[in-house]
């Protein structure tokens, strides 16, 4: 320390801080880019022997010790043989797995792992036992030249719209679990949720919802969020929850507010 | 009236204490705070300010007015194909706030109009006597003048014909609750129905295979996975031209499946289900909103309503909530072609309770 307060002045701390902050900017944004490149790695062969054992290395270093050595199930994890890769991709790719913590449903969070770890994990499992495998990027275009809309929407609004409410904004579920948002979810990321129904999601297999079907839903949630909000703001999406409690709040305090005002005396 | 005794703005404590008792208080009765000129009684600029300050927020509201106008005719108008949100946020905006100050303004200037400039000396208004012969005996001349007037006593048709149409008003309403009495109007056709036996009836019968909603394909034992939850609806009401979203309404259900040895199943229900297929009315017996918030670990259903909540290992049993009985199962089985079908109609009414129907568990109706 006596060091670095003694050549704080000298002519090279300049150089030597700016090389630091570049190296660091720099450090970042590869790790930033590469969280952010999912579904670029999606239909490259992944299940290259090479990505299996990787995959087993990396499993058996994060995961083997809720889900079990071979994931075979553990005291604190389920088997996951026969899940299948989507479900990894899904659960990893999202940040709920690794648990950041036991409680009644796993959250979202930032990655721990990258695209190309994931998909090695996700190769692992996958060889354990079949299972759904990662979407092909057919169902997940929401521009695809035969995706209806309409169909999407009503499809979302009998088969997703209780949980997740008509806005796509989450809502809750019994005993502190709830439907988390779709608004900025990715699509490849819905369409596993769909076919591998995570923590307590039912499962829409291809034989409920077909591959266009979902691909339909995809486009409908992504069509809703440009769609923006009329209203002024969203308040999250919940629905009339969140407006009552806005309107509670704000609305009486507003209106308190102004019989203070009222019944005081003009000075 | 004209009791009340107004204190003298000008005299601060001018205003006389109530009544003529005050020696009889074990404390003394403060009477009314000193009265305080406001700096507006005293500054005629500061009554200016606030003369301003008014008609500033009516100036407002005036505004306010203008700007509504302006969101409606000057930014609206939209066809209706319009897509550009950026507008309709506009003019919502517009139409919003230009009410919220047209109304604002106007309330908040009269009020401060109120406090700072109108006068603001104490009074008291006494308390009338409450038993006055006079008020009673006016009463009585009134309501004699009233009989009187109106000729009431000596035209005898006017009395009987208001007697008779005052007997026959309440007659809608009675025939509108007969409706609900469900004796001597059955049809063979249970959509011709009305009343109770309406609710008594859905579109499933023997043999009618289930399908999927929106899109109407039927469904294979084999597509039901364990986890997996189909929204399913009677085969044929997708095409109805009529009536639709009533039968829909009460025939919607939903499709799930469970490892048998989970199933708690109940004397007489034990073929209801296919290898732990089972389905069960999705209305909501509390009071029928559609429940299918599934949630395949735990097999509860929640209703989004009332956050009653249904155990699907105990024959959808109510585990918390309002609602007071369990959904009502469909029966289900395969026909020769692999498909799910329906074996009967339910066997209990759907949806909520009412009056005729027994609350009570099949074993202790003795059904």
């Amino acid at each position: 320390m006596k060091a670095l307060s003694q050549n704080r002045r000298h002519p090279m701390v300049g150089v030597a801080l700016l090389l630091l902050g570049l190296l660091l900017t720099g450090g970042l944004y590869s790790l930033a880019s590469n969280i952010n490149s999912a579904s670029a790695y999606s239909q490259a062969d992944y299940t290259s022997a090479d990505n299996i054992s990787d995959g087993e290395t990396l499993f058996n270093a994060n995961c083997a010790s809720c889900h079990g050595i071979g994931a075979t199930g553990g005291p604190a994890g389920p088997s996951l043989v026969g899940v299948g890769a989507a479900s990894v991709d899904f659960q990893v790719g999202t940040g709920r797995m690794p648990l950041q913590m036991t409680g009644p449903q796993g959250q979202e969070k930032q990655n721990q792992f990258n695209e190309e770890q994931t998909m090695q994990m996700a190769a692992y499992v996958h060889s354990l036992g079949a299972g759904p495998s990662i979407p092909e990027d057919e169902y997940l275009d929401a521009d695809h030249a035969d995706v209806n809309l309409a169909r999407g929407g009503e499809l979302f609004r009998v088969n997703c719209a209780m949980c997740h409410s008509a806005s796509a904004g989450g809502g809750a579920l019994t005993r502190g679990k709830y439907a988390p948002t779709l608004h900025g979810v990715e699509e490849e990321h819905i369409y596993e949720a769909m076919v591998t129904g995570p923590q307590n999601m039912p499962v829409f297999s291809d034989s409920n919802l077909t591959p266009e079907d979902k691909r339909d839903v995809i486009a409908y949630l992504k069509e809703f969020e440009t769609q923006g909000y009329p209203g002024g703001a969203s308040l999250g999406s919940l629905g009339p929850v969140a407006e009552g409690l806005f309107v509670w709040t704000g609305g009486l305090a507003l209106l308190i507010g102004f019989m203070v005002w009222m019944t005081t005396r003009s000075s | 009236m004209g009791e009340q005794r107004h204190g003298d703005p000008g005299k601060p404590g001018a205003v006389e204490r109530a009544g003529d008792d005050s020696g009889n208080f074990a404390i003394e009765d403060p009477g009314l705070p000193p009265h305080r000129p406001r700096i507006t009684d005293e500054d005629p600029r500061a009554a200016k300010r606030a003369e301003r300050q008014v008609s500033f927020l009516f100036i407002l509201s005036i505004i306010g007015t203008i700007v509504f106008f302006v969101g409606y005719f000057g930014v609206g108008q939209l066809p209706l194909d319009e897509t550009d949100m950026g507008i309709i946020r506009l003019q919502n905006t517009l139409l919003g706030l230009g009410t919220a100050f047209a109304m604002l303004g106007i309330g908040v200037g009269i009020v401060q109009w109120g406090r700072a400039l109108m006068p603001d000396h104490e009074w008291v208004e006494e308390r009338e006597s409450v038993a006055n012969e006079e008020d009673r005996s006016d009463a009585v001349n009134m309501i004699n003048d009233i009989a009187d007037e109106s000729q009431i006593k000596r035209r005898p048709l006017l009395r009987n014909t208001l007697i008779g149409a005052l007997a026959i008003a309440p007659l809608p309403a009675v025939a509108m609750f007969r409706d609900l009495d469900n004796t001597g109007n059955q049809s063979e056709d249970p959509a011709q129905n009305f009343g109770v036996e309406r609710m008594r009836h859905t579109m499933w019968d023997t043999g009618t295979r289930l399908v999927r909603d929106v899109t109407g394909t039927p469904i294979k034992a084999e597509d039901v996975t364990i986890g997996s939850a189909l929204h399913v609806v009677p085969d044929g009401l997708l095409d109805m031209e009529h009536d639709k979203l009533n039968q829909k309404a009460k025939a919607v259900v939903l499709l799930m499946r469970l490892n048998p040895e989970q199933m708690q199943i109940s004397d007489g229900r034990e073929d209801w289900h296919v290898d732990g297929i089972v389905a069960y009315s999705k209305i909501c017996t509390h009071v029928g909103c559609p429940i299918a918030l599934y949630e395949q670990h735990t097999h509860h259903l929640l209703c989004p309503c009332h956050q009653s909540t249904y155990d699907l290992t105990q024959e959808c049993k109510v585990v918390f909530g309002p609602a007071s009985h369990p959904l009502p199962q469909l029966p289900i089985t395969v026909d020769n072609d692999g498909y799910l079908v329906a074996q009967s109609d339910f066997q209990e009414p759907v949806g909520p309770v009412y009056w005729e129907r027994d609350p009570r568990p099949a074993e202790e109706r003795g059904a």
